[in-house]
C-alpha cells in the first residue's frame, strides 16, 4: 500500500519574498540591483550637473591635439610641438613599463639571493639579511625613493667636477657616474648588424633545441649530456665568430665631456635610477620573504627521499626541491610584480616621466580634463594588472596539484 | 678473595672537557661562521660589509651636533671641533629644533595636550582588542565609544556632537525593537539601518545647529561683555609679550655675536693645524717631477693637488695664507683644465715656491692645545646658551601668535555680534538679490558657479552679468556666514575647533592609519563574504569593486579624491580633505583585506561549512560562530601585512597637499636655516615608521602563536 500525499497547493503570498529562502535571495538581489543603479544614476547626474556648472564637457578630443610640453625621457620619437597628447600618454606608458620591467628583473635577482642567504647556516649573513629585509619592509617606500634620489643628487659628483679632476670616469673611461645621470657607451648598429642579430637569435634557438634533445635522450637512454657547456659554447662562439667575420658591425659610442655636460652614449637618468633601485630593493625584501617561505614549505622528507634515491645535492635541488618550492613562490612573486608596477606611480616623487606624470599630470593641467585623463590612466593601470593577474591564473591552473 | 690488579682502574675517571675546538664560543664560531669554504667566504664578505658601513656611519653618528639653530651653525661646530676634511657629523639640531613640527604638523601648540591625550586613550581603547585576556572586559565600552571621542578631541567642537553621533546607534536600536514585532527580523534590521542613516544624514545637522543656536541666544549678552573683557585683558598681555620677544631677540643677537667672536680664531686654528700635512703632500706630489717627467705624470700631480686642497676654504685661512692657497689652486686648476703642459717645468717651480711660502706661515701664530680645548669648550657653551635662548624665542613667538589670533577672533566675533541685527535685517534683501541675479543670467552662463577657467566663446556682456551674480551670491554667503559664526562661536560648549589644514606630521599619519585600519577590516570582511556569495549580483559587484580598487595605484585614488570627488558629489557639497583621504585609504585597504580574508575562507575545509549547515545555523550565525573565527585566524598574517602597508602608504598624502612627515621634511628643507639637510630628517622619520610597523608585525606573530590550536 502506498500513500502519496501531494504537497498542499498554496498561492504565492507577498511575504514569501522575504521569508521564503527560495525567493529571498532573489529579493535581495533585485533590491541590491536597484540600489546600485540608483547610486550610479546619482553619480552620473551629479557629474553632469557639476561639469555644466564649470562649463566643461566630457569628450576625449583633447587626446588628438598637440601636447605642447617637453618630456624629459622618451623611448619613442616625441616632439613637444607636433606630438599629440595621446603620444605623450604613450611615452609615459612606455616609461612606466620600462621602470617596471627593469625593477622586476633586479627585484627578482636580489629577492632570490637574499631569500636564500636568509636561510643560510651562516649566522652573520642570515642576521644581516634579516636586518635588510625588516628595514625595507617596515619603512615607507616613498622614503626610500626620496632618500636614494637624495643620495644620487647630493653625493655623486656634478658633470662639472669631471672637468676639474675632482671626479673621473670609471671602467676605462667609458662610464661616468654623475648626479644627473649615469653616462654609458651605447652600441652603434652598423651595416650587417642584422645578420649578427639573426645569428645570435639562431644560436638561442639552437640552445633551446639542444636542451630539448638532451632531455629527450636522457628520458630514453639515461645518458646525461653536458648541457651547460654546450649551451655556453652555443651562446658565445657563433656570435663572436660572426662579429669578426662581418668586420665588427657593432661599435660603441662613448660619452664625451663637453662644456656643460656629457654627450653621446646612453644615459640612465638619476630619476630613473633612483626609482629603479628603490623599487627593486623594496620589492626584493618582500620577494626574499616569499622565497624563504617557499623553500621552508618543502618538507625535509622530500630532500631525504631524494638523497635516499642517490641523487646528488645539486640534482636534488633542481629536480625535487625547486619544482615544489616554485609552486609556492611564483603566485606571491607575481603579485609582488603587480605591486611594483603600481608602486612605480610614485615616480611623482623624483619627477620621472611616467604615465602619471604625462597623462595624469601635465596633460590634465594643460587641458583641464581631469575626469577624462584620470579615467584613461585608471583604465591603463587596471588593464595592466588584469593582464598580469590573468597570466598568474593561467600559471596557477597549470601548476596546481591535482587532488581529489 | 680479593684481587688487587694494579692495571685495573678502581674508580671511574672524571669526564674530560671536550677539545677546545668543540666547546664554547670557538665551537659556535666554527659551526656557524666557518663550516665550509662558502661559509668562510660569506663571513668574510659580511664582516667587510659591516666594517664598510660602520666605518662610514659611526664617525657620522659620533660627531653628532645637538645644539645648533641652522645647518651653517652645525658646520661651524664641526669645523671648530674637528680638523678640516674630518668634519662629517650628524646634525641632530634639526630634530631638536623641529621635532614638534614633525610630530604634530602645524597643530596649535596650545592644544598638543589634546593630541597626546587622544593617543594615550587610543592605547587604552586598543588594550581590550589587542590583549583581551589580560584586561577587564568593561574596557570594551570605552573602545566602542573611542571612535567618536577621538575626532572630537582632535578637531574640537561642542561636546554634544560625538554624543549625537552615538545617538544614531540608539535610534537604530529603537527602530529595531519597534519594527521587529511588526515586520520580523529582516524588516527590523533594514529599518534600523535606514533609521540610523536618516538620523546621521538628515537629522543630525539641524539638531546640532539648533543646539548651538539655543545656547548662543542664551549666552549672547554675556558673551559680548566677555569678549570686550578678553580684548581689554589681551592688550596689555600682548604688549608685555612683545616686549619679552624684543628682549629675547636682542639677547639672541648678542649671543650670536659672542659665538661668532669665539668661532673665528678657533676655525682658523683648525685650518692651520690641518693644512700643514696637506701642503707637505702637495709638495711631495711635485717633488720628483722634472725635465724627464711625462705629461701624464704632471697631470696626475695637478689633479692630486687639486683634490687635496678642495676642502680648504680660503675664508677661514690664517692671515696671509688665503691668497697663497688661492694662487696654488688657481695655478693647479688652470693646468688641469687646459691641459696646457708646455711650460710645465716653470709651473712646478712656481707651485713649489708657493707651497714653501704657505708652509712657512703654518708655524706662525699657533694656538696651544690647552687654549684650543678651552676655546672649544667656550664655543660649545655659547652654542648651548644660544640654543636655549632660541627655544625661549620660539616659545614666546608661539604664545604671541596664539594671543594675537585670539584677539583677532574676538574682534571679528564682536563685530559680527554688533552687526547681528543689521545682518539679519539685510538677509532677505540679499537673498532676493542673489536669486534674482541668478535667474536673470543668460542661458550660456546660467549653470556656471565660478568665473575662473571660463569656457571659450562667451559674450563679454554675459560674463560681466555672471560676475555680478556671483558677487551677489558671495555677499549673501558672507552675510549668512557672519550670523552663523556667532552661533558656532558663542554657542559652542566644548573644545576650540582646529581646522584640518593644521593637521600634519606623524599625527596625521597615525590618524589616517588608525581610522583606515579600524574601518577597512569590517568592510573587507563584508566584501570577502560578498565575493564568496552565491547571489549573482552581490558576487559580481564585490568582484568588480575589489578588482577595480586593487588594479589602480593608491596615488591615483588619492588624486581622484582630490580632483574628482567634487564632480561625483551633489553640487555644493564641501568635503574635508582629510576625511576624503581616510575614505579612499579605507576603500583601498578593504579591497586588499577582502582578498586576504577570501584566502582564509577558501583555506577552510568544506566540512566546516557543511557542519554549520547541519547544525541548522543560518548564514550569519554560521559565519559568525563557525567560519569567520577560523578564517580570520588563518588570515592574520595577511591582514596585518595589509595594515602595515596601509600605514606606510599614509605618506602618499604628501602628493595631494597634506603634510605628512615626508612632506614636512620638504618644508623644513625649504627654510633658509635647514636648506640642504637630508639624512637626519630621513632617519628620524624612518625610525618612527619602523617602530610602528615592526611592532605591528611582531604583534601578528604573537597573535598567531597564541591562537595556534593544532599540535605540530
Amino acid at each position: 500500500m502506498a500513500i502519496t500525499t501531494d504537497p498542499p497547493v498554496q498561492g504565492f503570498r507577498l511575504s514569501q519574498l522575504i521569508y521564503d529562502t527560495r525567493y529571498r535571495s532573489m529579493t535581495i538581489q533585485v533590491v541590491a540591483m536597484i540600489l546600485l543603479m540608483l547610486f550610479f544614476a546619482g553619480l552620473v547626474s551629479n557629474t553632469m550637473t557639476n561639469l555644466a556648472s564649470k562649463g566643461k564637457t566630457f569628450d576625449f578630443g583633447f587626446m588628438g591635439r598637440p601636447a605642447g610640453y617637453e618630456i624629459s625621457q622618451s623611448l619613442i620619437a616625441y616632439d613637444a610641438v607636433t606630438s599629440t597628447h595621446a603620444r605623450a600618454a604613450l611615452v609615459g606608458i612606455l616609461n612606466t613599463l620600462l621602470v617596471a620591467f627593469l625593477g622586476c628583473i633586479l627585484a627578482t635577482i636580489l629577492g632570490v639571493l637574499f631569500g636564500v642567504l636568509r636561510l643560510s647556516r651562516n649566522w652573520l649573513i642570515s642576521r644581516l639579511t634579516a636586518v635588510y629585509v625588516e628595514g625595507f619592509r617596515n619603512v615607507p617606500l616613498l622614503l626610500w625613493i626620496i632618500a636614494i634620489y637624495a643620495i644620487i643628487t647630493e653625493s655623486l659628483p656634478a658633470p662639472a667636477a669631471f672637468r676639474t679632476g675632482e671626479a673621473s670616469m670609471i671602467l676605462n673611461d667609458s662610464v661616468a657616474v654623475t648626479n644627473r645621470a649615469i653616462y654609458m657607451p651605447a652600441p652603434v648598429w652598423g651595416a650587417n648588424s642584422t645578420i649578427l642579430i639573426a645569428v645570435f637569435l639562431l644560436s638561442l634557438a639552437g640552445i633551446w633545441a639542444f636542451r630539448r634533445y638532451a632531455a629527450a635522450r636522457q628520458e630514453a637512454t639515461g645518458q646525461i649530456l653536458p648541457v651547460l657547456w654546450v649551451s655556453l659554447a652555443l651562446f658565445f662562439v657563433p656570435s663572436i665568430l660572426f662579429f669578426f667575420i662581418l668586420g665588427r658591425p657593432v661599435s660603441l659610442d662613448y660619452p664625451a665631456l663637453t662644456r656643460f655636460n656629457f654627450e653621446g652614449g646612453m644615459q640612465l637618468r638619476g630619476s630613473l635610477l633612483a626609482l629603479w633601485l628603490a623599487l627593486s630593493l623594496y620589492t626584493a625584501a618582500f620577494i626574499a620573504e616569499n622565497v624563504r617561505a617557499g623553500i621552508l614549505a618543502v618538507s625535509k622528507g622530500q630532500s631525504e627521499a631524494a638523497f635516499a634515491l642517490g641523487l646528488r645535492p645539486n640534482r636534488t635541488m633542481k629536480l625535487v626541491i625547486l619544482p615544489q618550492a616554485l609552486r609556492v613562490i611564483i603566485p606571491p612573486l607575481i603579485s609582488q610584480y603587480l605591486n611594483l608596477t603600481k608602486n612605480s606611480s610614485l615616480a611623482i616623487a623624483v619627477g620621472y616621466a611616467d604615465v602619471r606624470a604625462t597623462l595624469g599630470g601635465t596633460t590634465i593641467n594643460l587641458t583641464g580634463k581631469e575626469l577624462e585623463g584620470m579615467l584613461l590612466m585608471g583604465l591603463f593601470y587596471l588593464l595592466l594588472s588584469l593582464l598580469i593577474s590573468g597570466a598568474m591564473n593561467i600559471y596557477n591552473a597549470r601548476k596546481q596539484l591535482v587532488s581529489r | 678473595m680479593t684481587q688487587n690488579l694494579s692495571y685495573v682502574r678502581a674508580a671511574m675517571i672524571d669526564q674530560q672537557d671536550p677539545p677546545l675546538t668543540q666547546k664554547g664560543a670557538v665551537r659556535w664560531v666554527r659551526e656557524n661562521l666557518l663550516s665550509g669554504w662558502l661559509n668562510i667566504l660569506l663571513t668574510v664578505l659580511s664582516i667587510a660589509a659591516i666594517w664598510y658601513v660602520t666605518s662610514h656611519l659611526l664617525h657620522w653618528f659620533l660627531n653628532a651636533v645637538w645644539n645648533a639653530g641652522s645647518l651653517t651653525e652645525c658646520r661651524e661646530v664641526l669645523s671648530v671641533l674637528h680638523q678640516v676634511g674630518d668634519n662629517s657629523g650628524a646634525c641632530w639640531g634639526v630634530i631638536r629644533d623641529r621635532w614638534t613640527q614633525l610630530l604634530f604638523g602645524s597643530y596649535p601648540p596650545a592644544f598638543y595636550w589634546r593630541s597626546i591625550l587622544a593617543m594615550i586613550l587610543l592605547v587604552v581603547a586598543l588594550m581590550p582588542v589587542l590583549f583581551r585576556d589580560k584586561v577587564s572586559g568593561k574596557l570594551y565600552y570605552f573602545s566602542a565609544f573611542y571612535p567618536f571621542l577621538m575626532p572630537w578631541l582632535l578637531w574640537g567642537g561642542s561636546f554634544w556632537v560625538p554624543l549625537l553621533a552615538v545617538a544614531g546607534f540608539g535610534v537604530g536600536y529603537v527602530a529595531l525593537r519597534l519594527l521587529t514585532p511588526v515586520g520580523g527580523a529582516v524588516l527590523g534590521v533594514v529599518g534600523a539601518i535606514v533609521a540610523a542613516l536618516v538620523w546621521w544624514i538628515v537629522a543630525m545637522t539641524p539638531i546640532n545647529d539648533a543646539l548651538h543656536r539655543a545656547v548662543a541666544n542664551m549666552r549672547i549678552e554675556g558673551a559680548r561683555d566677555a569678549l570686550i573683557a578678553t580684548q581689554d585683558g589681551l592688550a596689555p598681555r600682548i604688549a608685555q609679550i612683545e616686549a619679552d620677544r624684543d628682549a629675547v631677540t636682542a639677547q639672541v643677537a648678542v649671543a650670536v655675536a659672542a659665538k661668532n667672536a669665539i668661532y673665528a680664531p678657533l676655525a682658523t686654528e683648525q685650518f692651520r693645524r690641518s693644512v700643514g700635512p696637506v701642503l707637505d703632500e702637495v709638495a711631495a706630489l711635485f717633488d720628483g717631477l722634472g725635465a724627464t717627467s711625462t705629461q701624464a705624470d704632471l697631470a696626475a700631480a695637478y689633479v692630486g693637488a687639486h683634490r687635496l686642497l678642495l676642502d680648504f676654504a680660503p675664508a677661514r685661512a690664517p692671515e696671509g695664507m688665503g691668497p697663497l692657497l688661492e694662487q696654488i689652486k688657481t695655478t693647479v686648476r688652470v693646468r688641469v683644465t687646459e691641459d696646457n703642459l708646455a711650460d710645465a717645468q716653470e709651473a712646478v717651480a712656481e707651485i713649489g715656491a708657493l707651497v714653501a711660502q704657505a708652509r712657512g706661515l703654518t708655524a706662525a701664530n699657533a694656538m696651544s692645545d690647552a687654549d684650543l680645548a678651552t676655546g672649544q669648550a667656550a664655543f660649545l657653551g655659547a652654542m648651548r646658551e644660544l640654543t636655549a635662548l632660541r627655544e625661549t624665542q620660539t616659545r614666546i613667538g608661539a604664545e604671541l601668535f596664539r594671543m594675537t589670533e585670539e584677539r583677532r577672533g574676538a574682534t571679528t566675533l564682536l563685530r559680527n555680534i554688533d552687526q547681528r541685527a543689521a545682518n539679519i535685517a539685510a538677509h532677505p534683501g540679499l537673498l532676493a538679490a542673489a536669486e534674482e541675479a541668478r535667474a536673470a543670467l543668460p542661458e550660456s552662463v546660467a549653470l556656471l558657479t565660478s568665473a575662473d577657467d571660463l569656457p571659450e566663446g562667451l559674450a563679454p556682456a554675459d560674463v560681466a552679468q555672471l560676475r555680478d551674480a556671483l558677487r551677489a551670491e558671495a555677499a549673501l554667503a558672507s552675510n549668512e556666514g557672519a550670523t552663523f559664526s556667532i552661533y558656532y562661536e558663542v554657542g559652542r560648549v566644548g573644545l576650540q575647533p582646529v581646522p584640518s589644514a593644521s593637521f600634519g606630521g606623524f599625527q596625521l599619519s597615525l590618524i589616517i592609519g588608525v581610522a583606515g585600519i579600524a574601518m577597512s577590516l569590517p568592510l573587507g570582511i563584508l566584501l570577502a563574504l560578498g565575493r564568496q556569495s552565491n547571489l549573482l549580483i552581490i558576487n559580481k559587484v564585490s568582484v568588480g569593486f575589489i578588482e577595480i580598487i586593487r588594479g589602480v595605484p593608491l596615488i591615483v585614488w588619492l588624486l581622484t579624491a582630490q580632483f574628482l570627488l567634487n564632480y561625483f558629489l551633489p553640487p555644493g557639497t564641501e568635503f574635508d580633505l582629510v576625511l576624503r583621504v581616510i575614505i579612499m585609504v579605507t576603500l583601498f585597504a578593504s579591497a586588499y583585506i577582502a582578498e586576504v580574508v577570501r584566502g582564509g575562507l577558501a583555506a577552510l575545509p568544506r566540512g566546516q561549512y557543511e557542519a554549520a549547515d547541519a547544525l541548522g545555523l543560518d548564514y550569519w550565525k554560521s559565519m559568525q560562530l563557525i567560519v569567520l573565527p577560523q578564517a580570520l585566524k588563518i588570515s592574520i598574517p595577511g591582514i596585518v601585512n595589509t595594515f602595515i602597508g596601509l600605514f606606510k602608504d599614509t605618506t602618499l598624502v604628501l602628493f595631494i597637499g597634506l603634510f605628512d612627515p615626508l612632506g614636512l621634511s620638504n618644508t623644513i628643507r625649504a627654510t633658509t636655516e635647514w636648506n640642504g639637510i637630508y639624512w637626519e630628517l630621513f632617519i628620524f622619520i624612518g625610525v618612527l615608521f619602523f617602530i610602528f610597523c615592526f611592532s605591528m608585525g611582531r604583534y601578528s606573530l604573537f597573535l598567531e602563536r597564541k591562537l595556534q590550536r593544532e599540535n605540530r
